[in-house]
Order: C-alpha cells, then structure tokens, then sequence
C-alpha cells in the first residue's frame, strides 16, 4: 500500500469514484409456483406498486448499502464469491444499471471492459468490429486505423480467415476474445475490467493483462473484477471484498486477500456453503494452502 | 422474499483496515461536489441528448444495416427474401379480399391500391413491433455499452425503412405490370416516406418506454395492430365504404380518414396510383401528416428521454 502516490500524499488524493450508499435491486418477473397465471398477471398490471411480491415479482437485492471512495491512481479489485454483486457494482459504476438507493458519482465516463459485450452472431467478426467502436463512440477512421491492430490482438486469424466468418461459427474462446480485443481498442479514463482476465488461452491471457496494464497508465483509475487472486495480487494495490452485495472489507490487496483466502478455505477453493463466522470456519475446512504460486 | 440471506457479521480486520471507515454520507456527496463529479447513470439535458444521440449516427446507420443483412442471413435464399416477404404478403391479402370477399368493388387499380396500402401499413407495423423490442429486447447491449439508448428505437425504425424500400422496388415493378403510368407525382412519395418515418420513430419510442417497463406489452401488440390495421383501410376504400350513400353519419368519414395510417397509406396512393384522385384524400391531408408526425416525433423523444436513466433495470 505504501507504493501508492495516494498514500504518500493524502493532501493531493483526488476521487475519482464516489459510491455513496448504493442499494441495487434486481426484479425478476413470472417467478415461483403458480405466479405465472392469468390472474396472477392481471393482479401485476392492476396494482403493479403494491402487490409486487404478490404477483409473483422477485426482487433481489444484490448490493447493499455500499460506500467507498476510488482515487485517481488506484487499482482495485473487487473479489467475492460466485453472486456477490461485483460485476452488479462494476455495472452501476459504470452507469449502465440504475442504483435503487444511494449515489454513484464519477469523473468522466467510466468504461466497463466485460467479456459479455453484445455482438451479433449473425454477422462476420469484420462487422462486429465495427459496430463494437461505433458504439463505443469511436468515430469510423479511428476503427480503420486499429482495426488490424485489433483483429491481431484478438488471435482470431491465427488459424485461417475466421475475421470474415460470422461469429456464430466461432468457438465461446474465440468470440470472448474478439469481445475483449474491440472493447480494449479505446483508451479509457475510468476503466472497469470484469472477469477479463480468465477468457481464452494462456497466451491470450497474457496478452490482455499487459494491454490492461497499458490502458492502467493513461486511465486514472481501474477497477478489476476477478477470481483469480493472482491476477489481483499483480494488478491491483487495494481491494473491496463484496460477500452477499454487501461491502465486507475494504483494504490494501495483502490483507484482504489473506482474510479471503481464509474466508475460501485457501486459494482457488470454492466457497463455503454458509460462513456466519468467517474466522473459525477454514481453519476446520481445509488447512490454508501457500499462497497462489 | 428476498433472495439474500442474513449478511454475515463485518469481520474485525474491516474495520480497522478500511482507510475511510464508516464514511458520512453528507461527507460523499460533499467530495463528490467539491472534485466535480458527476452522477453516473444520470439522465443528461435535454439538448445534451440530442447532442448525444447525434454523435452516435453512424452506429445507428450501421447498427440498421448489419441488423438487415442479419435477419435473412440463415435462409438460402438471404437478401430475396427482403422482396419476397413483401410480395407474398401481397399475394394473400389479395387471394382474400380481393378475389374471395371481393372488396376490390368500386376501386380501379385495385391490386396497386391493396399493394400499395400492405406496404405502407407493414412500414408503421414493423416499426412500433420492434419498437416495442427495442429495450427488452437487447438488455445485453443496454447493459454492456454505454450510449443514448434512443439510438436504439431510431436505429430499428430505421431498419424497417430500409425494408421498406426494397418493398417499393417491387410496388414499382407491380404499378408499372398493371399498367400504371409513372409521373412527377411519384416524387410527392419522398415527403409522405419521410414524415411516416418521423411518426413511426416517435411512436416507436413511446412503445420502447411502455415496452422496457411492461414486456407483456411484446405479446399484446400484434392484436391493437391488427384492429389498427382493420381500420385504417389498408384492403378497402374508406372513401367508397363512408361515402354519402353508404348510410353511415356524415362525421364518421372524416373521423375515420384523421387516423395518420390512414393519412400515410391515403397520400402514397395519390403520390403513385393515377386513378387515386385528390377527391379521395382526406382534407387537410399534407397538414394532418406533418401534425402527426410532429406530435409522435417529438412527443415520443421527450417521453422515451424522461426514462433514460432507468432503462437497463432488469
């Protein structure tokens, strides 16, 4: 933590992301038994507000009332078991899911990295270039310039002329990595990474961590969401743990990854069914392993 | 019900190590404002977002178009489908209501007057159906990307004018086949297109905001389109059926005539059927298609802008 420029001069630490109690509630319609009738419908759109859980409409409350504020300069990561809200989080940081409670306030436009970029499967990857940088609002000359740049990045031409073919016909590698390739062309002052870090090969994966360690110069802060605790440990120098949406410890990397790892019964393991005391559990689980290679 | 358990208790180390622990909430808001941050996620001004929107145009051009080519892609016979669709749809309307209810009585032209009236009317249909879509429809994009989501409703309307198109290449082919002079009215075609595609889009909006809050709405809509379409004259003449011998009250015509598929459908066939004289139109025709496409035009951007903010919520 003392390698931050943040630590070492608190008087010049500028925000770059302040959450402010932020409550994220997904509703999930024509859940549970017998909920999906016709009356049970009818009841829905006639007393939509009151009757919510009566008619069958779930909500999931995904994050809880969480506070934390992001400095230029900082690396993040967010860990947490499977369902813990963190890419929910990244998505609200980002702006692209509404907050139910609370603020989200940024510096620019923050920029989610995510391997679950939509693009059409019925178009060649040639096209889905395209239309990725449009939509990140790269203007047509700047997509021509990196298109090749891109199109290598991604490793989709290593074995043939796939780039032409459309991209249902690609392999869940191949297509997660075009999806990386197009979103990482821009350059970002916010950057939100979700998971990126695990898709495709070994090579590719290197690839991308040294392209996100590029994209770490020029943006002012970067957010990374991911299970592998290696690649926290190398990228980031502070980290928010999220357990069951809510904020559990907020810290420099060591730390908190050592208190997670206890948390998992070691590095890499699943997570316990249920763990109301953290402390006690791994210790019986399983004894804690040495730290990821 | 909710689908959380009981949140386990903080740990000790939390606390300690949180450089800022329990942070004020006023004291957020407050660094927030002093460093000039913005709200993520918040709905921008209303000039901002027509800023926005038009920043993005070319992803809308391209989006309509990749969308196009995508839809046939999988069929053998690809893009001919994007003429033949039209055609058949032709076909059976005039199987039905042409050779088997015989409604083509009193109408000259008749098969350039049903063509022409299918296709207009599909233009309006398909674009308040993927309207309708357009949020619920690709939540993945909405989630994923950031961009002003009302490049979404225009960009399908868009698609489906393009559609359109390629449909009127074929209704020229069949004009001509049943022997209907081309003339300098044809040109009056380009301004009835243009403000039928404004309307659309407006309305298009409006139903993508119905359609992101209420996906039943998805299911609803083919059946109000299709009392829609069976009053808007798209297989009959509303002029014949309301005219002074037809026994129904003088105000129901122009009543009837004041629906804007009706206007469109009207003015495309004045603009290319030479037998479709002025007399038919109704009153006041050109005024009512640009009322209509104001209202619905600009209507339906403001009303789709009020909710951006919130579109994206599963």
């Amino acid at each position: 933590m003392a390698d931050t420029p943040a630590d070492n001069t608190p008087a010049e630490r500028v925000p770059t992301v302040v959450a402010d109690g932020v409550d994220i509630v997904y509703r999930v319609n024509g859940t549970g038994a017998g909920r999906g009738s016709a009356t049970a419908a009818l009841n829905r759109i006639l007393r939509r507000k009151k009757t919510e859980k009566a008619a069958g409409v779930r909500r999931v409350h995904a994050v809880k009332n969480v506070s934390f504020v992001a400095y230029r300069g900082e690396a993040i990561g967010l860990i947490g078991t499977n369902g813990s809200g963190k890419s929910t989080l990244l998505k609200a940081v980002a702006g692209l899911l509404p907050v139910e409670n609370g603020r989200i306030y940024t510096d620019g436009q923050p920029s989610l990295l995510g391997v679950n970029a939509a693009l059409m499967n019925d178009l060649t990857g040639e096209r889905n270039v395209y239309l990725g940088g449009l939509a990140m609002g790269m203007s047509r000359a700047q997509i021509k310039e990196r298109y090749q740049e891109i199109v290598d990045f991604s490793g989709i031409n290593d074995k043939g002329d796939f780039i032409t073919l459309p991209m249902r016909t690609y392999s869940s590698g191949m297509a997660a990595r075009l999806r990386f390739s197009i979103a990482a062309a821009k350059d970002h002052d916010v950057l939100l990474v979700d998971e990126a870090l695990a898709t495709g090969d070994r090579s590719f994966q290197k690839r991308s961590e040294e392209r996100i360690r590029e994209l770490r110069e020029h943006a002012g802060t970067v957010f990374l969401v991911s299970h592998s605790n290696k690649s926290i440990r190398d990228t980031c120098d502070r980290v928010l743990w999220l357990e069951r949406g809510e904020l559990r410890m907020d810290g420099p990397t060591d730390e908190v990854l050592k208190e997670y790892e206890k948390f998992t019964g070691g590095p890499g393991k699943g997570a316990p069914k249920a763990a109301p005391k953290p402390q006690a559990k791994p210790a019986a689980a399983a004894p804690k392993a040495p730290a990821a290679l | 019900m909710s689908q959380v358990l009981d949140p386990p208790p903080p740990t000790q180390a939390s606390a300690q190590a949180a450089p800022a622990p329990a942070p004020d909430p006023d004291d957020l808001a407050a660094l927030a404002a002093r460093h000039g941050l913005s709200v993520s996620g918040a709905r921008p001004s209303l000039p901002e977002y027509v800023r926005q929107l038009w920043a993005r145009r070319h992803f809308i051009g391209a989006f309509s178009t990749a969308k196009l080519t995508a839809q046939y892609s999988q069929a053998k016979l690809g893009q001919v489908w994007q003429v033949m669709t039209p055609l058949l749809n032709a076909a059976v309307y005039y199987f039905i209501f042409g050779m088997l209810m015989n409604t083509s009585r009193g109408v000259e032209d008749f098969v350039p007057f049903l063509v022409t009236g299918v296709f207009v009317w599909t233009f309006t249909q398909s674009s308040v159906m993927a309207g309708t879509r357009a949020i619920s429809g690709n939540l993945g994009l909405v989630r994923a990307l950031h961009f002003p989501r009302a490049a979404l409703p225009v960009s399908f309307c868009l698609q489906q004018l393009q559609q359109l198109l390629f449909s009127m290449g074929a209704l020229v082919v069949i004009l001509l086949a049943f022997g209907v002079p081309p003339g300098p009215s044809w040109l009056l075609a380009v301004p009835a297109l243009t403000l039928q595609f404004v309307f659309n889009t407006g309305l298009a909006m409006v139903m993508a905001r119905v359609g992101s809050k209420i996906p039943d709405m998805a299911q609803l809509m083919p059946f109000l389109l299709r009392t829609w379409m069976y009053a808007s004259g798209v297989m009959f003449s509303i002029h014949h059926m309301t005219g002074p011998d037809s026994g129904l009250p003088s105000w129901v015509g122009p009543l009837l005539q004041a629906n804007p598929a009706v206007v469109y459908i009207d003015l495309m066939r004045f603009a290319l059927i030479d037998s479709f004289g002025g007399g038919m139109l109704p009153d006041h025709v050109w005024a009512l298609a640009l009322g209509w496409a104001l209202v619905a035009g600009i209507g339906g951007f403001i009303y789709f802008w009020k909710a951006e903010e919130t579109y994206g919520r599963g």
